[in-house]
């Protein structure tokens, strides 16, 4: 069983024009949906507020990990348990925490991002993992996305 | 944001402490990441549960293995036994497993969606 998450995407932006989106802290937080409080530097807690509608109530937190130019920007973060209003807490500082890396390479037509997330086995076994990360409303909003991404494409 | 302000900032040192614990989900990983434990785990989901006189017999390993193998699936809870007689029988638990697959699926159906913002974001801003 796999304990970890690879992806990978092809984008059509020059590796510079990734870098800037992965590590500008406006501009990642436009698409990652998070109202960062600052920028990001190496070895600090960045922090902001979730804007995904419904999950306002969620703090964001990140500990800098690397910050490599044009190559790779890791944090680790803290897997929220419970993302609804009655059982969240805000308090992450006993909670499991994982690796996230964003690795980008020059392609012909763009940049290769390979996104990677590991330390899975930080999470307790009773753990179910609830809503947010995958809602059911998730698809829904995927289709959106797309439907946006080819609007705005001609 | 005052409400995020009043509260106690962990320090990066805390990040790293909280990260090196190894709760249960590390021993399901390790249980699993065995080749003769995995040869174990696939017998016992293809058929009835088995003692540890039925496990060895099928397998090239000594029943001290196969016992001290069982012991570290049970820990992880991959594995139950239950007396019969005088023998404990061994049967799969598939549901921590499971459990770990659901999550990760979240896990994994959220980037998706994370990264095609991401490729949306880029194609509508200047380069």
């Amino acid at each position: 069983m796999e304990n970890r998450i690879e992806k990978r995407i092809e984008l059509n932006a020059p590796v510079s024009r990734v870098w800037r989106a992965l590590t500008d802290f406006r501009e990642f937080g436009e698409w990652f949906r998070v109202a960062l409080d600052g920028p990001f530097v190496v070895g600090q807690v960045a922090r902001g507020r979730i804007l995904h509608p419904g999950y306002e109530h969620i703090v964001w937190e990140a500990l800098i990990e690397k910050m490599e130019p044009e190559r790779l920007f890791a944090f680790t973060w803290a897997q929220v348990r419970h993302h609804d209003k009655e059982r969240y807490s805000p308090d992450y500082s006993s909670a499991p925490r994982t690796l996230v890396e964003f690795r980008l390479e020059k392609t012909a037509s763009g940049t290769l991002l390979t996104l990677t997330e590991s330390g899975f086995e930080n999470i307790p076994a009773d753990w179910r993992g609830d809503a947010f990360r995958g809602n059911d409303g998730g698809w829904t909003q995927q289709m959106q996305n797309v439907e946006k991404y080819v609007a705005e494409t001609p | 944001m005052s409400r995020s302000m009043s509260r106690k900032r962990p320090n990066p040192a805390q990040y790293r402490r909280a990260r090196h614990k190894r709760p249960a989900h590390a021993e399901l990983f390790a249980a699993l990441g065995h080749k003769a434990r995995l040869a174990l785990v696939a017998r016992l989901c293809a058929g009835p549960p088995e003692s540890i006189s039925q496990l060895t017999s099928g397998s090239r390993l000594t029943r001290q293995a196969v016992t001290k193998h069982l012991r570290v699936l049970e820990r992880a809870g991959i594995v139950h036994s239950a007396r019969a007689g005088r023998e404990s029988l061994f049967a799969l638990d598939p549901e921590p497993m499971q459990q770990m697959q659901d999550y990760l699926g979240r896990v994994s159906r959220e980037w998706d969606r994370t990264l095609a913002r991401l490729k949306a974001f880029l194609e509508k801003t200047e380069l």
